[in-house]
This record gives structure tokens, sequence and C-alpha cells, in this order.
């Protein structure tokens, strides 16, 4: 029994059937997980990139060495990091909360490299002309160069997207219910790990499938000139 | 004679081991319709860069009415570099028209021309409106004004491109080979808007272009500019008919011959 399911285990079938409750449980928190982890990479990657690109040294160096850092060393250690390390400081956070925030941090190194590459892509002609329209750094940054970078970097923030889900997993070694914990934790009690491990691969393919025709059908959908502005 | 609107004072201009502009001494009344003409690299386009704070100077002084563009005065009285603040605050003076037209792709026209006044001057929305609408008209362009810049043809972008430069009233408008980019059913249109820009305002206009004979129309003077300073300058008749440099009849006979 799990989330107060109880499983079939007279079979492959029936056990597979009883059991699929139980794992859209973990599937939802897989989400859960993939969405709060790519949020925080979506601003914090944004911040970084900002950061990365600052005219004083002082500023754009660390901003590198810490994006090198977090995109050079595994998920694990920085998970173990932020779990074990963190609460010895006051820190004490839930399993989720540490993972999700886990998946943001290391990603956001991912994604600070994705907008710069987004943000370079615009023609250095539209800087220039916002300078000599006299628009402010910050204004030229928000209502030019971004609104013309997201659509191009859309596809790839897709992929980081599907990357962050197949991450997740990783969050059950400390103690998070998402999809792999459930199935193993099935696994575990019936002795029978090829069905529920089975179905969180169909799950996990078919999520990835979806995901991947969202962002397609996203990208086709943004104007390649730019996100309009009224 | 007038003080001048645009004074370059023995400005330098270098990237990195190449000298672009050498010692250049240049002005401009105000109200002058100048074009530079020269060979490619000449460093016409950096005279009009460095204006529009694009690209700074390597040495000299450049003057904007009575104040430095690259520096400011200090307390007492030497110059020293520009801070951004009294940069943003020049750039007010001056306009840009480039020879890529760089309108924004993701705004409409109208947008396009009314975001600066309305974010930059604190001009009210339906005031920018309003004056956005009647300096398309001076293109020729209203019914276009909620199209989006990859709806209009090279020509009709450039036109936009000066009514939105125009709309942050400038003192001093610049073009950068604003037909260079057109293809060559498009030129007479947007030639025939800055001539009339030329001829009814009284605008301080500087003009680098390939296009000698639009040049000669609407310049009061043309300066013939090579290897980083200004080798001959005069009024359009006497520079393309009777030139005393040799370099400038050797360019004159290039470019001329190939029209």
């Amino acid at each position: 029994m799990l989330f107060g399911i109880e499983w079939d285990a007279t079979n492959s079938w029936t056990l597979a059937v009883s059991i699929f409750p139980i794992l859209l449980h973990g599937l939802w928190v897989t989400l859960q997980a993939t969405v709060l982890g790519f949020f925080i990479a979506v601003v914090l990657g944004l911040v970084l990139a900002v950061l990365k690109a600052a005219p004083t040294r002082l500023v754009s160096w660390p901003t590198r060495l810490i994006s090198e850092f977090l995109r050079d060393t595994p998920l694990l250690i920085q998970l173990f990091f932020l779990y074990y390390v963190l609460p010895e400081f006051g820190i004490v956070l839930p399993a989720f909360l540490t993972g999700a925030i886990a998946l943001g941090v290391q990603y956001s190194a991912y994604l600070s490299e994705v907008y710069r590459a987004g943000i370079e892509a615009v023609p250095i002609g539209q800087h220039e002309a916002a300078r000599a329209l006299n628009f402010a750094p910050t204004r030229t940054f928000t209502h030019i160069i971004l609104p013309q970078a997201i659509p191009r970097i859309v596809p790839a923030m897709g992929n980081y997207l599907v990357s962050i889900s197949k991450d997740v997993p990783v969050l059950s070694v400390v103690t998070v219910l998402e999809l792999l914990n459930v199935a193993t934790i099935i696994g575990d009690r019936t002795f029978n790990y090829l069905v529920p491990l089975s179905m969180v691969g169909g799950l996990y393919l078919i999520m990835t499938l979806l995901a991947a025709q969202g962002v397609k059908r996203l990208d086709m959908a943004l104007p390649k000139t730019g996100i309009p502005l009224k | 004679m007038t003080e001048p609107i645009i004074r370059f004072e023995k400005v330098v201009k270098r990237f990195g081991d190449v000298t672009v502009l050498d010692g250049l001494d240049f002005t401009v009344a105000p109200g002058e319709k100048v074009t530079i003409i020269g060979p490619s690299g000449s460093g016409k386009s950096t005279i009009l860069r460095i204006l529009m704070t694009l690209e700074d100077i390597s040495d000299g002084v450049v003057w904007v009415g009575d104040e430095p563009l690259w520096h400011e005065k200090a307390a007492d009285g030497t110059l020293k570099p520009a801070s951004e603040a009294h940069l943003h605050r020049m750039r007010t003076r001056l306009g840009m028209v480039f020879q890529s037209f760089n309108l924004f792709p993701h705004m409409t026209v109208l947008r396009n021309i009314t975001e600066a006044p309305v974010h930059v001057l604190k001009v009210g929305k339906a005031e920018a409106r309003e004056r956005a609408m009647g300096l398309l008209d001076m293109v020729g362009l209203t019914e276009h004004a909620d199209k989006f810049p990859y709806q209009l043809s090279g020509g009709q972008q450039q036109r936009v491109a000066i009514a939105r430069a125009l709309a942050m009233r400038p003192d001093i408008l610049l073009f950068d080979e604003p037909t260079s980019a057109l293809d060559p059913e498009l030129v007479g249109e947007v030639q025939e808007v800055i001539r009339k820009l030329a001829e009814e305002h009284d605008l301080t206009m500087l003009l680098v272009t390939h296009e000698m004979r639009f040049a000669r129309e609407i310049s009061d003077r043309v300066c013939f500019i090579d290897a980083g300073a200004i080798r001959e300058e005069g009024a359009p008749e006497e520079l393309f008919t009777a030139p005393t440099e040799e370099r400038t009849q050797d360019f004159l006979r290039a470019v001329l011959d190939d029209g």
C-alpha cells in the first residue's frame, strides 16, 4: 500500500492496473518538481546572463565562475550539499523544495548560456538604434532586445525543460517521492521491478513527447521577429 | 560666420592598430547640409558614429554647439571624459538614420515612432501619436501605421526610420548611407523624402553617401575624405566639376564611371 492505495500482485497485469494510480501520484510530484525547477532556472538564468554581461569585471567574472562551477559539478553533489550542509547553517528546507532548488540552480547556469546566445543573436543595429533614440540601457534590454531574443531561444528552453524532468529521479536520494522513487518502493515490496519500472519508462516517454510537441507549437506560434508590443 | 554646430578638433580614432581618423578638423554650420564622400574605409561613417556616440574618440575634441560631446568641463575648466549622463543629454540633439534601417521588428510602424518620444522625452501618448501620424504623412506612409516592419519594402522601412528619428526633434540629423541597402528602384522614394527635408527644414544634415548625383543636388557643401582626414571640400558644383586635389579627381573618376 502506498498513498492509501492497495495493489493487486496476483499477476503482472493486475499489478500494472492497480499501481497505475499510485504511479500517477509520483508523476504529479515529478511534474511539480520539473515546473518549479524550470521556473527557478528561467528566472535565475536570466539574472546570471545579465550579470555575466555586466560591464564591470568585478561582477561578470565571479558570475562566470559560479556558472561554470554549477555546470561542471554533478547535480547529485549540489543536491547533497543543499540537503546536508545547509541545515548546519540553520537552513532546513523540505526535501521537495531542496530538490527543486537544486534542479533550478544547476539549470540556471545552462539557461544563462541559452539567454546569452539569444541576446547576442539580436543584431547590433538594434542596440545602436536604441542608443541613438536615447533609450535607457534597462529599457533597451527589456523592451527592445529581450522581446527579440526570447522567440529565438524557445526551442533550446524546451529541450532543457525536458532535461530537467529527466533529472528529477535524482531527487529520490533525498526521499522525494517522485515517479522513480514510487516505482522502486513498489518493486521493493512486491519483488516485481519489471512492471513498475517499465511503466515509469512509458510515462516518461509520453511526458517527453507531449512536452516536445508543446514546445514545437509554442515555437511556431511565436512571431520570428520578436514578441509584439501593443 | 555663425558659431558652428559641429566642430571636430584634431580628432583621432583608432581601432586597435588601425587609425581611421587622423587628426580630423571639420566644422558644420547650423542648418547646413553637408555630404561626406570618399572611398570605403576612409572614415566617413566613423564621423557620424562618433557624433551619435556609438563610437568614442581616441584623441581630440568634438564640439556640438558650445559643449564638448565626449568630454565634460571640469570645475577648473579642463576637459574630462564624459559621463553616461552627459552623453545622454547630448544625444537629445542628434538623430541618426542607418544604412540597414534598424527598425524594431516587434513593434508596429506607429510604435516604432512613438516609443522613444513617450518613454525618453515623456511626451503624452496621444500627443506622440498625433505627431507620429503627421510624420508618417510627411513620408507618405499613413496607411501603414499599424503594420509591422517586415510587411514593408526596404524603401518604406527607411522612410519610417527617418520619421522615427525626426520624432525626437533633433537639431542634427545624420544619414549613414541611407540608400545603400535598397534595391535600385526604391532609392528614389527615400531620396525624395531626404530632399524634401533638406529644402523645407532648417535641420542640420550630415549625409554619407555613394550617390554622387544626389549629394550634388541636396548639399550646401561636399567634403571629400580619404585616409582619415578631409582632403578637399567645397560647394558641390566646384568639387564635382573642378576638383583640385589629385585624390579627389581619381575618386570621382572611379565612382562616376561606375554610375
